[in-house]
């Protein structure tokens, strides 16, 4: 469904702008897809658990500035870049650890580190923009190259959405999430599988920090990493993954991405207002997950109220088809 | 198996205080007791989910220290958990087959979901559990139903030695009820497994069981044959140190 409401939106930016079909926005598109959908696996891997890493983006402006730091220190860049991504391990390590064994909520662990690591990065700085370590050929791969972001973020999805939903620890992530006391009680290391999510979903982030750094030229200390971490968690939800915990989807939220990367693209092209823009952005995220949340209620049939009715003929108008081919597959 | 002045306290509050019981193999032992008496709390414990704060459990006469679920396991401990553990997000197969996947790919440990979704449907059909299908998740599917599931799960495997059932029946039918009591009886007659049974139907456990213990407070307080006592003497005992236990309490 939320494809749909992707289409729908390309073809309305579409149909009002020439320019959002060309060529060079097509670069310009995949920019702002590809971190947003890095960024919404990474929370998936976490927000299936039933908890949340705020942290990611701070651990995404921290990274490039790590990276300058080591090659300053007289690190090759790809082993700056190596031993970079280990500290962003170790940093999801710590917040997976103190949320495992220390029992703090994963929001609270996570907001602590957000301010931490924010500290570090303007310390470390003294808040002053510097270009990324390393060019050329490295840089152009990371990032530097119109489409090597895309094709990262693509090339992450295929093997998160793998990771996922083939192996048994992704397996055990859904039924961690689902229900940690079952999944402990059937021997499943409810710890370790959930430190893993918190590794793994800080790492993505730090390697985000690579590409956008490479991109755009020069690492600012002073971004914000939060919105950009709540772009990933509205990707991953819109997409269909549960805050709840218990359900989650690796396809769903780079098509999240997508759609969002369509909206902010499309809104800079029609040019709309940039004080407007933000509202008109919250408002169509809000009118996606509305429009998601109540879909699958009327799926599950536990839709309610004028938007539960609403979802519903919706939901007829759309899947007459594939419905009746669904039951009667299931009869057989 | 057998275990030796097993204790366990959660905070200031002690629920077992001393437990001693044995089973033997291919022996049928029921567990009674009042609702919090520590019946599920000892059989967390035997099955490695709690470690006892002392006490000692020997298999086969050998003393054993279990460290985790997967422990026991190995030992050919299965449990039905009284609350099933169950994950209602996942396919019945899935759950049959949790943290015991079929796996291809060696350490990368990809998911046979072919071969687990075949074998579910077979065991399942062999043991006449009534389902939808083995596709759709566990919280489509009735009371009863997720306990066919649980209990199926603990006796998938053939190397299952020791059976620990939590309330296995609470929530069946009369049809139900009978299948697995005949699965479980067949399990105990032709493969030797012995089984610990808990069960606030007296009805189940004398028609279930070689042996009945009777848990109270933390101790087992009541060991006989079901042979050498009836289900009138059980009531009576249980109803003679409830109304003891007021006159404590109240004195
Ligand atoms: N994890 C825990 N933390 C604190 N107290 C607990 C915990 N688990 C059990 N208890 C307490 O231990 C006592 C015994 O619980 P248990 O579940 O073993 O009883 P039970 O005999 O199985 O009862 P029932 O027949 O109702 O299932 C109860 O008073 C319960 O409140
Ligand atoms: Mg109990």
């Amino acid at each position: 469904m939320i494809a749909l409401i992707g289409v729908a939106l390309a073809i309305f930016f579409s149909v009002y702008s020439s320019a959002f079909a060309s060529v060079s926005n097509a670069s310009t598109l995949s920019t702002y897809v590809a971190p947003i959908m890095i960024f919404g696996i990474a929370e998936v891997f976490v927000l299936t658990l039933g908890e949340i890493d705020l942290s990611v983006g701070e651990v995404y402006v921290l990274s490039p500035f790590l990276v300058v730091y080591l090659n300053d220190a007289g690190l090759g860049v790809i082993a700056a870049i190596i031993v970079t991504l280990i500290i962003c391990a170790v940093i999801g390590c710590v917040n997976g650890l103190i949320t495992v064994r220390l029992g703090v909520p994963s929001f609270i662990t996570t907001l602590g580190t957000v301010f931490a690591l924010k500290g570090i990065v303007l310390l470390s700085s003294n808040g002053i923009q510097v270009n990324p370590a390393g060019t050329g050929t490295i840089a152009n791969v990371l990032g530097g190259w119109s489409y090597s972001s895309i094709i990262w973020a693509l090339a992450i999805a295929v093997v998160g959405h793998t990771l996922f939903r083939r192996t048994t620890f992704g397996l055990h992530i859904t039924a961690v999430g689902g229900n940690q006391t079952a999944s402990a009680e059937a021997g499943v290391k409810v710890g370790v599988v959930k430190i893993w999510c918190f590794v793994l979903c800080s790492v993505l982030g730090g390697f985000v920090g690579f590409l956008d750094g490479y991109r755009i030229g020069s690492l600012n200390p002073g971004t914000d990493g939060l919105i950009l971490m709540f772009y990933g968690v509205a990707a991953a939800v819109i997409g269909g993954t549960a805050l709840t915990g218990g359900r989650g989807t690796m396809i769903g939220a780079g098509i999240g991405a997508i759609v969002l990367g369509v909206l902010q693209d499309g809104f800079n092209i029609i040019g709309i207002n940039a004080f407007a823009y933000q509202l008109v952005l919250g408002l169509a995220i809000l009118g996606a997950m509305i429009l998601n949340v109540q879909l699958e209620l009327a799926r599950s049939g536990q839709g309610a109220g004028v938007y539960g009715s609403l979802a519903r003929t919706l939901m007829r108008l759309r899947t007459g088809g594939a419905g009746r081919r669904r039951r009667e597959r299931v009869a057989k | 198996m057998q275990v030796e002045g097993i204790t366990k306290s959660f905070g200031a509050v002690s629920v077992l205080r001393g437990v001693d019981l044995h089973l033997e193999p291919g022996e049928v032992l029921g567990v009674v007791g009042a609702n919090g008496a520590g019946k599920s709390t000892l059989v967390k414990i035997i099955t490695g989910y709690l470690s006892p704060d002392s006490g000692q459990m020997y298999l086969g006469g050998e003393p054993v220290h279990l460290r985790s679920v997967q422990d026991a396991r190995r030992h050919g401990i299965e449990t039905v958990f009284q609350d099933l553990a169950l994950v209602d997000q996942l396919s019945v197969y899935h759950n049959l087959f949790l943290n015991r996947e079929t796996t291809t790919g060696g350490r990368l440990r990809f998911l046979n979901n072919r071969r687990m979704r075949a074998d579910a449907r077979r065991y399942l059909h062999n043991i006449q559990v009534d389902i939808p299908s083995v596709d759709v998740p566990v919280e489509k599917l009735s009371g009863g139903q997720r306990q066919a599931i649980a209990v199926a799960r603990a006796t998938r495997r053939d190397d299952v030695k020791i059976l620990l059932l939590d309330e296995p029946l609470a929530a069946m039918g009369a049809k139900e009820a009978k299948l697995i009591i005949d699965l479980v009886q067949n399990l105990a007659r032709t493969r030797g497994v012995s089984m610990l049974v808990i069960d606030h139907n007296y009805t189940h456990i004398f028609e279930l069981c070689d042996r009945v213990n009777v848990v109270e407070q933390g101790r087992v307080t009541l060991d006989k044959r079901t042979k050498d006592t009836s289900l009138a003497e059980l009531t009576e005992f249980m109803v003679s140190s409830y109304r003891q236990q007021i006159e404590e309490d109240s004195a």
